[in-house]
């Protein structure tokens, strides 16, 4: 198990009032991403503990993307990963976004 | 003086030493490793019938019999290596040299067995390139092919998996070469003459259907949300705008998600009618719900697929069936169709360069290549305007006249940026590449060679490549649609800015789609048994792709 963790200058406030959401599953290939309203709006941190060891450099360029794109400032971001591919971790992590806005299912 | 008949005094002398073994045209099945031996030669050219689906495994398991004492060094020319036994025969001495195009399910084992030398390789084919060479300089001088059944004559019906049989058996029949058919059942009278008897002069009762792989079933529980993004992204972004028509789909899950969102997302944007109406396709499960839904007019097939013999038979107004009611498929002329009178092709592989051509060699895996490299090129012979080929062309040389500007078809690859276990689709260099240089190949293996591929989609977005004036441009729109990988995260990130404002890169909000919309609610059918459901059960899916 690799533990990588980032705290980032988050331009977009998360959206909403929700104080947590959770979306995903914790399986082969998927992910589980729990987002927390715990932080200064500005101000994001995501912490990943992945099976998978090595993709440190992909993990922190999904990351930046997904804080520069979507409204994650405030959100502590915990994420708990079975091997998902990059593109399945940014489309979790958008959904997450999405739900803790409270304008999804 | 010269004898000009030679060829056929050698197939008769061939009939006559294999007619000990026979009644008639009939060979039993318990003598037939003796009977190859008494009409095969050493250093023949053999034509065994290994097509994409169907096998001819009882004369394969037979040849693989023979005593290597006395057959060697055949060169086998054949479509498809995929059953164990088409390579044990170069294991045992039988064989010796191989042409061929596909190899698939044996792309692990003809890997080891071509990097160990024990087959001396031609050449990897396309299809057509290989049934041209059948009429060409790669003649079989034997063919044994498969049917479902024959009559005493030798008349044979090949049952929905016509596939390669009409070709191989034109080109050994009419140039003297010897034929034997394996089939099910010697029946009285079949039910529909595929290949006429008097081509075929030795019948195998084998007493069993001849083997079929279901290479074209695809699990819509399967598939991902992110291969449905990119599906909506080939809909949205080239089907609509390009007009897309006339078809061919490889096989893949992405491809599976176009298919199925045809009925939704497609129907929402309203393209039922103007898009997907007529294909080169084999009968996938996964467009059953577009044909119910009224979206397809016609279908040609290369060959047919486990199950669908029923759904197929109960619409003969989209396929190509015969007097006894089930599809005819060949494989020749579904290739020749794709290539020419399709306007787009869509396919996966595993490896894109930075030039865009792409592969499906890896370093331990030699799968050959399906249908992709003629379905996947731009025919240079084509004379027929349509209104996607010559947008296309438009897009590539804005400068020429137009009437004497060439169209282009639109060779689109699909795919993530990541495939299965996190490997990446995009590198540097081609694994193609270093197997040619293993092999001291002068060609590498090349599935879809850049020049041929007018977009990529990924669930980054579509890079129109008809659009990049340069190799700099192609280079940073290809990394511009990479994603994550290594080959992604080193783009010029100003200038895939201006390749997108010049709508050579776009990306899904360009398109207006959202990524978060690219739902697995939005496939017409979840799973194999939806499927099944959408025919009104004429869909019968073989046991493998059963849980209920």
């Amino acid at each position: 198990m690799e533990r990588l963790s980032y705290t980032l200058d988050a331009p977009i406030p998360a959206g909403g009032t929700k104080p947590r959401a959770i979306v995903g599953i914790v399986a082969s290939g998927n992910l589980e991403v729990l987002l927390e309203r715990v932080l200064a709006p500005d101000r994001c941190t995501v912490e990943i503990a992945t099976a998978a060891h090595g993709f440190g450099e992909v993990w922190a360029a999904v990351v930046a993307d997904f804080v520069a794109r979507r409204g994650a400032g405030g959100l502590r971001i915990a994420i708990n990963d079975g091997g998902a591919r990059p593109d399945t971790v940014a489309l979790r992590l958008a959904q997450g976004a999405r739900l803790i806005a409270g304008d999804a299912p | 003086m010269r004898d000009w008949a030679r060829q056929g005094a050698a197939r008769t002398a061939r009939i006559a030493a294999g007619a000990p073994f026979a009644r008639g045209k009939v060979v039993a099945a318990s003598d037939l490793a003796p009977f190859l031996e008494a009409v095969l030669r050493p250093g023949d050219r053999v034509c065994l019938e290994g097509d994409n689906q169907k096998q001819a495994d009882v004369l394969a398991d037979a040849l693989a019999e023979v005593d290597p004492g006395v057959i060697h060094d055949l060169h086998m020319v054949q479509s498809g290596i995929v059953l164990p036994s088409h390579l044990d025969v170069f294991e045992k001495g039988i064989a010796r040299r191989l042409d061929y195009s596909y190899s698939g399910p044996q792309a692990a084992r003809i890997a080891r067995m071509l990097y160990g030398g024990q087959i001396e390789l031609g050449a990897v084919h396309t299809y057509l390139e290989l049934f041209a060479r059948y009429f060409i300089d790669l003649t079989p001088q034997v063919a044994l092919i498969a049917a479902v059944s024959a009559d005493r004559d030798g008349n044979l019906y090949t049952g929905p998996n016509t596939e390669d049989t009409p070709t191989v058996v034109e080109a050994t029949s009419f140039k003297d070469g010897l034929v034997v058919a394996q089939v099910d059942r010697i029946v009285d009278r079949v039910p529909r003459v595929d290949i006429p008897g008097d081509r075929v002069h030795f019948v195998v009762e084998a007493g069993k259907p001849f083997y079929v792989e279901p290479l074209f079933t695809r699990d819509p529980g399967a598939i991902t949300e992110t291969q449905i993004l990119t599906a909506m992204l080939a809909i949205k972004g080239l089907y609509a705008p390009y007009g897309i028509r006339r078809l061919n789909h490889g096989i893949g899950f992405n491809t599976a998600a176009i298919e199925l969102l045809l009925p939704t997302y497609g129907e929402k944007l309203g393209l039922r009618g103007k898009v997907c109406t007529h294909w080169a396709l084999n009968p996938h499960p996964t467009l059953i719900p577009a044909i119910e839904a009224g979206w397809v007019e016609q279908i040609h097939c290369f060959g047919s697929e486990v199950g669908m013999d029923d759904y197929i038979a109960a619409r003969p107004d989209i396929y190509f069936t015969g007097a006894d009611g089930s599809l005819r498929s060949n494989r020749a002329f579904c290739q020749t169709a794709g290539l020419y009178a399709c306007d787009l092709f869509i396919g996966s592989t595993l490896q894109i360069d930075l030039a865009g051509h792409s592969s499906t060699v890896t370093t331990n895996r030699i799968a050959g290549f399906g249908g992709a490299p003629n379905m996947g090129s731009d025919p240079r012979g084509r004379r027929h305007p349509s209104e996607p080929w010559l947008k296309a062309g438009a897009e590539a040389d804005p400068d020429t006249l137009a009437p004497l500007r060439r169209g282009r078809k639109l060779v689109v690859q699909i795919g993530e940026t990541f495939g299965d276990g996190n490997v990446p689709l995009f590198v540097e260099r081609l694994d193609a590449l270093a197997l040619a240089e293993k092999l001291d190949l002068p060609l590498a293996p090349v599935m879809v060679y850049g020049d041929d591929v007018t977009h990529i989609v990924t669930e980054e977005g579509i890079a129109n490549l008809l659009l990049c004036r340069n190799a700099d441009e192609r280079e940073q729109a290809i990394r511009g649609v990479a994603g994550y990988t290594e080959i992604g995260r080193r783009r010029d990130a100003g200038m895939v800015t201006r390749l997108r404002e010049r709508g050579v890169i776009r990306r899904p909000e360009d398109l207006g789609i959202d990524p978060l919309d690219a739902d697995r609610s939005l496939l017409a059918a979840r799973s194999i048994k939806d499927l099944a459901l959408a025919s009104g059960g004429l869909y019968r899916p073989p046991s493998q792709f059963r849980n209920w």
